[in-house]
């Protein structure tokens, strides 16, 4: 197994926002802009790297009936902890993102992961799935957010240079951000082929 | 009038769906047909009022007496775990027609963040137990109206011509992000009736 490979595997081919379309609700909350993408993109890989290498540990261990709420509680532990992290350290990211954190639990990435990967491989190969899928993922959210805020108030990580005469608004308000992401999908449809 | 208020901004100003981006994953993926729609809408309503209620219940007497406010994450994601396998259990037992129409949607409904979203905002917003309940009414009748107007128009959008690139997963966002856009000119009805009500 070719540790590389998952990773590419992760940002392109599976890419989690254009192309598995997982974990729609943080991708188009929290992409108001690129710093709020990104803190979200790596939030969410921080857990999924971690529950990806647990239950890969534990898949031998673990009964096949009740290995949906065993996954669960495991990413709701670390999801706990990821929280409280966050609120001791990062207070701004926490303020921003809000209800998100807690609700990294219910992404749908984070469980498809445990499922499809980490129950049937090694610790190591998941380790990897873990990062390749978390930095397609972050990837998605900060280009998102990059579009959204370049659009909506003409800056980029927030160094500021249209004038805010020419900003439209309505990006980074909620439409904006199903309108965004529909776009960006169509472009890499395009690319694709 | 409080509980109008809630109903009404729930409904309208903010949108679980189209303003909070809560339950996407549902709203993209069940709006193909309206009937299924409709199905998801009522399985959807059923869990989330029983699990705010059973979630604020936890939350007032054993997490907090305890102390244990910050395992908040992991029972409430355990509650409605535990709490859709058994509606799904009581449903097939008591009501096997209920149970046939709303089956293939329950087991979905543990991973829709709508659910557990709406649990963690009511203890944010301290609301007391009556006001939770409504507002999680409402926010269900939100999440349906948007599911089922949406489900219309993805059934016209079947039947028109749309250029290639844009097929699929594409124009269902703009889509969305249109009537996303109408639901925002609801916006600041709720500041004008809590100004008609007196209520601050």
């Amino acid at each position: 197994m070719n540790y590389l490979n998952i990773i590419k595997n992760g940002i392109i081919k599976d890419n989690p926002t254009f192309v598995l379309m997982l974990g729609m609700c943080p991708t188009l909350a929290t992409t108001t802009s690129a710093t709020n993408g990104l803190s979200m993109g790596l939030a969410t890989m921080a857990v999924l790297i971690c529950t990806n290498v647990v239950i890969s540990c534990m898949k031998s261990i673990t009964p096949d009936k009740v290995r949906i709420p065993v996954f669960i509680v495991v990413i709701a532990a670390f999801v706990t902890i990821l929280q409280m992290v966050i609120k001791a350290f990062l207070p701004d990211v926490d303020k921003s993102l809000g209800l998100f954190i807690p609700l990294i639990v219910v992404n749908c990435i984070i469980l498809g992961r445990a499922e499809a990967f980490a129950a049937k491989n090694s610790p190591l190969a998941s380790l990897f799935d873990g990062i390749g899928i978390g930095l397609g993922f972050t990837l998605g959210l900060t280009l998102l957010g990059i579009v959204r805020e370049v659009l909506g108030s003409g800056a980029i990580f927030g160094w500021a240079f249209i004038p805010e005469n020419y900003n439209i608004l309505l990006f980074v308000l909620a439409p904006g951000a199903f309108i965004t992401l529909g776009y960006l999908i169509a472009i890499v449809n395009k690319l694709k082929k | 009038m409080e509980y109008i208020l809630i109903f009404i901004s729930a409904i309208f100003v903010n949108n679980i769906v189209l303003a909070q981006f809560l339950g996407i994953c549902p709203f993209l993926g069940v709006s193909k047909k309206i009937d299924t729609s409709l199905g998801m809408s009522a399985a959807v309503a059923f869990v989330m009022v029983l699990a705010t209620l059973v979630t604020w219940l936890v939350q007032t007497y054993i997490l907090i007496p305890a102390g244990l406010e910050y395992l908040q994450t992991i029972a409430f994601i355990l509650v409605i775990a535990s709490l859709v396998q058994m509606v799904e259990i009581i449903l097939k037992k008591v009501s096997p027609a209920l149970y046939q129409a709303l089956g293939i949607f329950l087991p979905l409904i543990t991973t829709n963040c709508a659910v557990l979203g709406v649990a963690i905002l009511v203890i944010q917003k301290e609301m007391n137990l009556g006001q939770s309940i409504m507002y999680a009414l409402s926010t269900a009748i939100g999440f349906g109206l948007a599911l089922t107007v949406f489900a219309g128009i993805r059934e016209q959008l079947e039947l028109s011509n749309i250029p290639k690139g844009m097929r699929g997963m594409a124009i269902v966002l703009v889509s969305a992000g249109l009537l996303s856009l109408a639901f925002m000119g609801f916006s600041g009805v709720d500041n004008g009736l809590r100004a008609l009500f007196g209520l601050n």
